[in-house]
């Protein structure tokens, strides 16, 4: 072996533990790269290889009553290949010992197997018997939240009337990833189910004999949605139907896909921060590895090797640690995609997973730390190598320390002799001491940034659920009340206030530019649910005329206040309207809107009428509430805020908070990187001065105090900047975590602020341990006697 | 040349090196160092020469110029005819990779590499080199070859640099004050090391020293005075390095 390699082993070898460190650095980087992006493609996988084994219909529709005559017809438009007709309904139901009122969409299946469409996966029991009609097939979440086994039973209000059920089989189902209930934010297991059963029984309990209200098709190859959507339309037209969704707005599929963008999103812009910040630490690192390397460049000249032959030497080192860094990103990164990607397949109990990442992840997030690291180290290589060899053997030169304003103040009167030590050090390399604070400053902005999801989950939780929701229950109803009704609730036990809410779907158009949305309408001295402007932090006046839209939607549809715009409401009589926008408010959730119940009614040509009552409730006559609604036909849903939010926290706190910790970790692990390089360097660039002052009588708590001091007072200085680029981290990522789900708040709580300081500070204080050993093995003899 | 006064140098003889009208200005921050004022000076082949001078005389400054480590602020050295102040970077390394060896004061040896290793590190980039345990035996330090420089004594490193030196069979060895950080005895044995080297291999030599007594083992002994050549004599005998008091 060339020589000039042992000496490149044995040099690894000694600097190990920088070695390893700048490999972790790098590392955390690539980590965050490879775990995002196999998620997203195991996730894409999963859901079309579940799509596709399953056969998850690509439109689906909604009539009243269809004749099943009419799937012949439907089958012959073309592009279209597999039809599948059903009938479905939302029921309540009753289960043993469950005093919450759970509902659950009843879907019909052939009796005689599968369906051709939208299969089950059927985990646990059998398919229905033909000729029994009290069977069912329940979904798994459901099942499991109420510990529903086979054979158990479980009652059914169907049409007024309730019906016994014994459970035959468990199954899952393409069509309910996210099962999600009528008007639900968050999937809530135990108040929604879906329950399948025979045609003939939904039939016959829903008046539906030879006919259907749900059509699911499948089209063929290269043919486009838009061109069937129509069509099924004009056929479903007579028959009450509302208009048809393509796939990607079928609502399990599109929480399921907006998981996934969201994951995307996570994916460019939390790896690419991490990713430049490690690069400008390896850089920073490894320069300063370098710059301690000056003596032996010079020598290496002065033995005749070229600049290339000692370039490409230092690039091997960076290579070296380059490799290693990536191979521990890798690795965690796999195996934290993994993590993740089993955490949702968990979530949305994906009957199978596929984990195969491809190469892909690991080249990029490889190529672009090697090549980053290798730049990095370029730029030192250069600036030693362009020494000439003379220079770079001069011993380390007495430094030129200056009196600085510090000292003339006469404040250095005040500090002993190693605090000056340290100050001077500071003072002396004033850019190096800047960019070692960088370091520290940008490690901590992006914990920061990690730990503030958990800030911004919590104040959208607040404004969505608590200031503009002070509800307790919202209860659906199976046809519009006339508003009058509204004091039948009131009259419930246990109701202390009731008020109406009517909403539509409608699709919003404005120029060329639509969206499919919905229109909540509220009276105006609604005090449950109000109007709340997240941007000013108040709500707003329910209009008398005219509707108020989200300030996202405005923006999507290019529209502002004044304009007028084109609403075709999906429901009804379907009138097409024209409404004045007057008012325009920042939501956080959604894009609503709202307008006045009477002018909605009116607009859509209809008796003052209601769709939901929200409650306020005293909570001890809770469950004598919810045996009320059992018993009222009239009510369809009833949606509990408090198993909202806990769904809410289940489903998006917990797991987006694994996601952070997981976070929060590699950047835990750069702060470490980065103070136990800082230190490392310092000890290696100033053993000679500091084995000079053990000789001269200093302890060596005192030696440490010089070295540690100085690293100390950078991070210091780095912290209340990293503070400030933690907030500029947090804004941009708000900026660009916009999608039409939701919008992160830009909020960050002081004591995040906190943690992410006591997170520097422990990594500072490991790193300064960990140095502070050698400090104490320190050779006097030897650093005096070699000259490295 | 034209101004170049006969008595420095010896005509008739081709220098091994030779340098003419040498100045050097070092800026460090607003100072302006004036290390080397007009210095002629030529090394003849075979020849071992002492420079003598007080610190911060120059002495270092001209050495390393001499062996390519750094460029002259005006005139010239001449190697074989090529002017190196004019050279390229590339020049430069060629030259001292095949016909410079270095020794200086603090041995700088690679801690992390043995005494064997060191001596291989310059012998792997040589044309016409002697084997790494040849020259350690040369300085007597062949069974101490595969010790590292912490396990090494102050003279024992300094003896490992010059068979490091001399490994590749320069034309010139320059040595920066090779005893300056040792003992009598042991720079003593460093000398003897050197003075082998020359009178076995023939390489011209130039050694660095303030120490006068050194001076005495030399061919020629030429004084350094604030930058300048401030004379230069011939030793009618060398002293063995052995022999030298001090
Ligand atoms: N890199 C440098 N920058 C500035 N001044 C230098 C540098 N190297 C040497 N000098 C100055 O040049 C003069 C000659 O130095 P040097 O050749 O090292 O002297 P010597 O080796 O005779 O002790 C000294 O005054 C020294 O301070
Ligand atoms: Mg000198």
């Amino acid at each position: 072996m060339k020589v000039l390699n042992k000496k490149l082993i044995r040099d690894l070898w000694k600097l190990r533990g920088q070695v390893l460190a700048v490999a972790l650095v790098i590392g955390s980087g690539v980590a965050t790269l490879v775990m995002s992006l196999s998620t997203i493609e195991a996730l894409e996988d999963t859901t079309e290889a579940y799509y596709q084994r399953y056969r998850f219909g690509e439109i689906f529709a909604f009539a009243t009553r269809a004749p099943l005559r009419l799937t012949n017809q439907i089958a012959q438009i073309n592009g279209v290949q597999t039809v599948q007709t059903r009938i479905s309904s939302y029921a309540n139901i009753d289960i043993q010992g469950f005093d919450q009122p759970a509902i659950a969409q009843l879907m019909s299946i052939p009796e005689k197997g599968q369906p051709l469409l939208n299969q089950l996966v059927l985990r646990k029991g059998g398919w229905v018997s033909p000729g029994r009609d009290d069977q069912v097939i329940l979904n798994e979440p459901f099942a499991e939240a109420h510990q529903l086994d086979i054979g158990d039973t479980v009652s059914v209000i169907m049409n007024g009337h309730k019906k016994h059920f014994y459970v035959v089989g468990i199954a899952l189902s393409p069509e309910f990833i996210y099962a999600i209930g009528p008007g639900a934010l968050m999937p809530d297991d135990s108040l929604f189910g879906v329950m399948w059963m025979s045609y003939e029984v939904l039939a016959a309990a829903y008046d539906l004999q030879e006919s259907f209200n749900y059509l699911s098709l499948t089209l063929t190859r290269n043919t486009l949605p838009a061109d069937v959507l129509n069509q099924v339309d004009v056929l479903l037209e007579p028959y009450g139907g509302v208009s048809a969704i393509k796939r990607e707005d079928q609502i399990s599929n599109w929480f399921v896909k907006n998981e996934i963008e969201q994951q995307k999103s996570m994916a460019t812009i939390l790896p690419a921060i991490f990713i430049t910040v490690a690069v400008f630490l390896t850089n920073m690192v490894l320069s300063r590895l370098i710059a301690t390397e000056r003596t032996e460049i010079g020598l290496l000249k002065a033995f005749g090797y070229g600049n290339f032959q000692i370039a490409w030497h230092y690039i091997k080192m960076m290579l070296v640690i380059g490799i290693i860094g990536v191979t521990i990103g890798s690795v965690i990164g796999a195996y934290f995609g993994r993590l993740n990607t089993e955490m949702y397949a968990e979530l949305f109990r994906f009957p199978l997973l596929i984990y195969r990442p491809s190469p892909y992840a690991f080249i990029i997030g490889g190529l672009v730390s090697i090549i980053a690291a290798i730049l990095g180290a370029l730029t030192a290589v250069r600036s030693a190598v362009k020494l000439p060899p003379a220079e770079a053997m001069i011993p380390p030169s007495p430094g030129i320390y200056k009196r600085t304003f510090l000292s003339s103040l006469g404040l250095a009167r005040l500090l002993d002799q190693p605090t000056r030590i340290a100050l001077r050090q500071i003072s002396r390399r004033p850019l190096r001491s800047f960019l070692t604070s960088a370091g520290i400053a940008m490690a901590t902005g992006l914990i920061i940034m990690t730990l503030q999801w958990d800030d911004s989950l919590s104040h959208l939780k607040r404004v969505y659920f608590f200031d503009s929701q002070r509800q307790h229950i919202t209860v659906g109803v199976v046809d519009p009340l006339p508003l009058r009704a509204i004091y039948d609730f009131e009259k419930l036990p246990g109701v202390l206030t009731a008020e109406p809410i009517y909403a539509v779907n409608a699709d919003f158009s404005f120029g060329s530019k639509t969206h499919r949305g919905g229109i909540t309408g509220m009276q105006p001295d609604s005090t449950l649910q109000v109007i709340y402007d997240d941007g000013r932090k108040q709500s707003i006046e329910v209009p008398d005329s005219g509707i108020v839209i989200a300030s996202r939607l405005a923006r999507k549809l290019n529209i502002k206040i004044g304009d007028v715009m084109g609403v075709d409401v999906l429901e009804g009589r379907r009138p097409e309207l024209l409404i004045p926008v007057v008012g325009i408010f920042d939501s956080y959730i959604g894009l609503p809107t709202y307008m006045n119940l009477d002018t909605l009614n009116r607009a859509l040509n209809e008796s003052p009428s209601f769709k939901y009552a929200n409650l306020l409730i005293d909570p001890l006559y809770q469950d004598e509430l919810y045996a009320a609604f059992k018993n009222m036909p009239k009510v369809s849903t009833v949606m509990l805020k408090q198993s909202a939010l806990d769904s809410f926290d289940e489903h998006l706190v917990e797991h987006l908070m694994v996601f952070i910790s997981m976070f929060t970790g590699l950047a835990v692990v750069l702060v470490f990187g980065v103070t136990y390089n800082s230190t490392r360097v310092a000890l290696s660039e100033r053993g000679r001065e500091l084995a000079t002052l053990r000789v001269l009588g200093f302890t060596k708590g005192e030696i440490s105090y010089v070295l540690l001091g100085e690293v100390m007072f950078l991070i210091l200085l780095g912290l209340p900047l990293g503070c400030l680029f933690g907030g500029i981290l947090v804004w941009s990522m708000a900026q660009s975590f916009d999608t039409e789900m939701y919008r992160i708040p830009l909020v960050i709580e002081a004591s995040t602020y906190g943690y992410a300081i006591v997170w520097v500070v422990i990594a500072a204080i490991l790193s300064a341990a960990l140095v502070r050993r050698r400090v104490n093995k320190l050779d006097l003899i030897r650093v005096l006697k070699t000259r490295e | 040349m034209n101004k170049v006064p006969q008595s420095e140098l010896q005509p008739g003889i081709q220098p091994a090196l030779a340098a003419y009208n040498l100045t050097k200005i070092y800026h460090s921050g607003e100072v302006e160092v004036q290390a080397l004022r007009g210095v002629n000076f030529e090394l003849y082949p075979k020849e071992l020469v002492v420079l003598l001078g007080a610190s911060g005389s120059g002495k270092s400054t001209l050495l390393n110029i001499l062996g390519g480590l750094d460029l002259p602020t005006s005139g010239q050295i001449l190697y074989n005819q090529q002017d190196l102040s004019k050279a390229s970077e590339y020049e430069l390394t060629r030259f001292r990779r095949e016909h410079v060896g270095f020794v200086f004061q603090f041995y700088n040896l690679i801690p992390s590499l043995t005494a064997y290793e060191n001596v291989a590190l310059v012998t792997e980039i040589s044309p016409h080199p002697i084997a790494p345990e040849a020259a350690l035996e040369l300085v007597k330090l062949g069974d101490r070859m595969h010790h590292f420089p912490a396990q090494l004594s102050g003279g024992e490193q300094q003896r490992v640099a010059i068979a490091r030196a001399i490994a590749k069979q320069p034309d010139i060895l320059l040595c920066d004050e090779p005893t300056g950080a040792l003992d009598k005895q042991t720079g003593i044995l460093v000398l003897e090391a050197i003075e082998n080297i020359n009178q076995q291999l023939g390489t011209t030599t130039a050694i660095i020293t303030h120490n006068t007594v050194v001076a005495s083992m030399a061919d020629r002994v030429v004084n350094i005075s604030d930058g300048q050549i401030a004379g230069i004599r011939n030793n009618a005998v060398r002293v063995m390095a052995k022999e030298l008091e001090w």
